[in-house]
Parts: structure tokens; C-alpha cells; sequence
């Protein structure tokens, strides 16, 4: 399974240094190395969700307790937590930073993940959700900086959308 | 048993606990018996009561964590009790009003009214402590039992269909969310 190591421990070690500490998430191949760091990491809160929506929730909370944390999804995880997006943390002015793998994008060989891919920009703009791509690994760490700064200031939901060209060596 | 009265029944307790409430009756009624800095009415999301309490809880150990949710709400988020039985966080009391109803948009009946058995469900789950109470005596004892017990508990109250004539409060949701997180980071700070 050739997702790559390497930028995930980027990204892994961007959110540490962002001072992230709780991290929830719903596996997907992308994602393996990220959930297995977060997992192995004592200092980290992981937690496994059922599904996506519930981690809007656990995020909300977290952040109402002083915890800073992310959420790992992939995109079509995040059309699954769109009503917990809107009416948890967009009416609630949560600073939300959700990492989200887009597949679905150019050199995507399953036929089921295509339609999402289609779609996920789409409706990320339809949200009025800022966002980025993560596509260049020496973007990572300023990057998701940036992202969780801007969470903050806005008090408000930000994406950033992690590409095959980082996450796949196989792309 | 009325729902109005088994929260009259805890609310000295629920002084001293994190609450976080579903939208609708639940959250017009606690707010009636008097508001607290320390309450967070979640006025929709529905199913995510449980998981905003899960992501306090998990955050902050130490503190008593007590989420009152309902059965139309729980029953948008039945995979989030697999979530909150996957850490057993022991701070967390996980209190249902199970009136077999969407009350405040008709009273359309939900499942539990044709046998759909939420404490049964949560059991299953892998909730270690789950109780149906339909007493209020019942109610406040479960309740006390649970909080003594430290150890995660999803407490059904099976309680009428009625509710306060409106939903709308002059809390703002903003100024409760901001007097909220004020709440928990005052606790921090001590």
C-alpha cells in the first residue's frame, strides 16, 4: 500500500506542532499512517468514530474544554458530516480544522470514490468553508499553520484537502 | 413522570456538573428552572449532545460531565454509542428523556414508541451501565446511583409527551457558548 510515510509524518508532526491533542477520525487507506501516529502517540487523544458527523461534536468539546484538535476524514466523510458542519460548528462559531483526503482526483483508479471527488470543492465553497490543498510536502507545516490560524481568528470551520500527489508515491 | 420534574429533581446536582443539552423541551425547561454558565443547550445538531460531551469529557477527566439528550436526538446519532463505549470515559452520564416523540415539530411518533429500546441499544453498544426508569423516585435514584458510580452510564427516562408552550429563549446561542467555554476555562484555571 504505497501511502506515503513520510508526508504523513509531516502532517502528523505539523498538527503536534500546532499543538493539537486530540485527533478523531474514520480510517481510509490515505489515512492509515496518520491514525496509526496519533495512536502510538501518548500524548494524543484518538478518537475512532463511527462516523464523521460525531467528531464535529467531539471537536466542539474539546474546544470548549481548552483542547486544540483535528478532525481526519475523507472527502466523503465530510459530505457525511455537512448538517454537524453547519449547524454545530458553523452556527456555533467553532474553529474547526478538518484534514480531509480528497479522492476522486486525476489518477483515481476505484470507481466509487469518483463521484465525491467531483463534488467536495463544490460544496466546501457552497459552505463558505476556507480551504486549501496539501500537495507539496514542504508546504505541510505552514500550511496547516496557516489553516488553524485562521480557525481561530474566524472562529470558524477551515479545510485542508490532502492530495494524491502527497499522500499516494504510487500517483 | 414529567420531564419538567426529573430535572427539578437533579438540578442541585446538576449545579455542580459540565451539562450539555439537546435543543427543543430539554434545553427551554433547564433554562426555565434557571440558567447556568455552566449549561450548554446545543439548539441543533441534532444527535451531537452525546458527542460534544464525549470531546468535554475525554478533554477534562476530572470534571462530572452530564448530557441530557433525547430519544429523536439519540436516534440520529446511534453509532455515537458505540463511539462513547469505545472509551468509557468514567466522568460521563449519559441521561436520555425517551418521550417516543419529535415533540417540538408535532409529536410524531419515533421508534421507541413501536419498541426500539434505547438502554438495550446502549447495552449492546458496550455502555457498561445502563438503566429504564419510569419513576420519578426511580429516576433520581438511578441518577445519584450513577453518579456515585463514576463509570459511564446511559440512563433512559421514559417521560410524557408535553412540553413548554415555546422553544425560543432570550439566551442567545453565542452568549451561551461563550459563557460556557468562559466556564470551563475558569475551572482550568484554578
Amino acid at each position: 500500500m504505497p501511502v506515503s510515510v513520510q508526508s504523513s509524518a509531516l502532517i502528523y508532526q505539523a498538527l503536534k506542532d500546532c499543538g493539537v491533542r486530540l485527533v478523531s477520525a474514520l480510517p481510509e487507506t490515505w489515512l492509515v499512517h496518520l491514525i496509526r501516529m496519533a495512536e502510538d502517540d501518548p500524548a494524543m487523544t484518538l478518537v475512532r468514530l463511527a462516523k464523521e458527523e460525531e467528531g464535529v461534536g467531539i471537536s466542539t468539546g474539546a474546544h470548549f474544554a481548552g483542547v486544540k484538535s483535528a478532525m481526519l476524514m475523507q472527502n466523503h466523510g465530510f459530505l457525511a458530516a455537512i448538517n454537524g458542519i453547519v449547524s454545530c460548528a458553523q452556527l456555533y462559531h467553532i474553529p474547526l480544522l478538518m484534514l480531509i483526503s480528497q479522492r476522486g482526483s486525476f489518477g483515481e483508479k476505484d470507481p466509487w470514490q469518483t463521484e465525491g471527488g467531483g463534488v467536495t470543492e463544490h460544496v466546501l465553497e457552497a459552505l463558505r468553508i476556507p480551504f486549501d490543498c496539501l500537495d507539496a510536502p514542504e508546504q505541510v507545516s505552514r500550511k496547516i499553520a496557516k489553516a488553524q490560524t485562521l480557525a481561530y481568528s474566524a472562529s470558524r470551520p477551515v479545510a485542508l484537502l490532502l492530495s494524491r500527489d502527497l499522500m499516494w508515491e504510487d500517483a | 413522570m414529567k420531564r419538567i420534574d426529573a430535572l427539578k429533581a437533579i438540578y442541585p446536582e446538576l449545579e455542580h456538573c459540565i451539562v450539555v443539552t439537546i435543543m427543543g423541551a430539554v434545553a427551554a425547561e433547564l433554562q426555565s428552572l434557571g440558567h447556568r454558565t455552566n449549561f450548554f443547550y446545543l439548539q441543533h445538531a441534532m444527535g451531537l449532545a452525546s458527542s460534544v460531551g464525549l470531546g468535554i469529557a475525554l478533554s477534562r477527566p476530572k470534571l462530572p460531565v452530564v448530557v441530557l439528550d433525547g430519544d429523536g436526538s439519540l436516534l440520529m446519532n446511534l453509532g455515537g454509542l458505540t463511539t462513547l463505549a469505545r472509551y468509557k470515559p468514567r466522568n460521563l452520564l449519559h441521561v436520555v428523556f425517551d418521550n417516543e416523540s419529535l415533540l417540538s415539530v408535532g409529536g410524531f411518533p419515533t421508534a421507541t414508541s413501536t419498541g426500539s429500546d434505547l438502554a438495550a441499544i446502549a447495552r449492546g453498544a458496550g455502555v457498561p451501565r445502563t438503566a429504564t426508569v419510569t419513576t420519578l423516585e426511580e429516576f433520581t435514584q438511578e441518577f445519584q446511583a450513577a453518579q456515585q458510580a463514576r463509570e459511564l452510564t446511559t440512563l433512559v427516562a421514559k417521560v410524557e409527551a408535553t412540553g413548554p408552550a415555546g422553544y425560543v429563549t432570550d439566551l442567545a446561542l453565542l452568549e451561551n457558548r461563550y459563557q460556557f467555554a468562559r466556564h470551563l476555562k475558569s475551572l482550568a484555571e484554578e
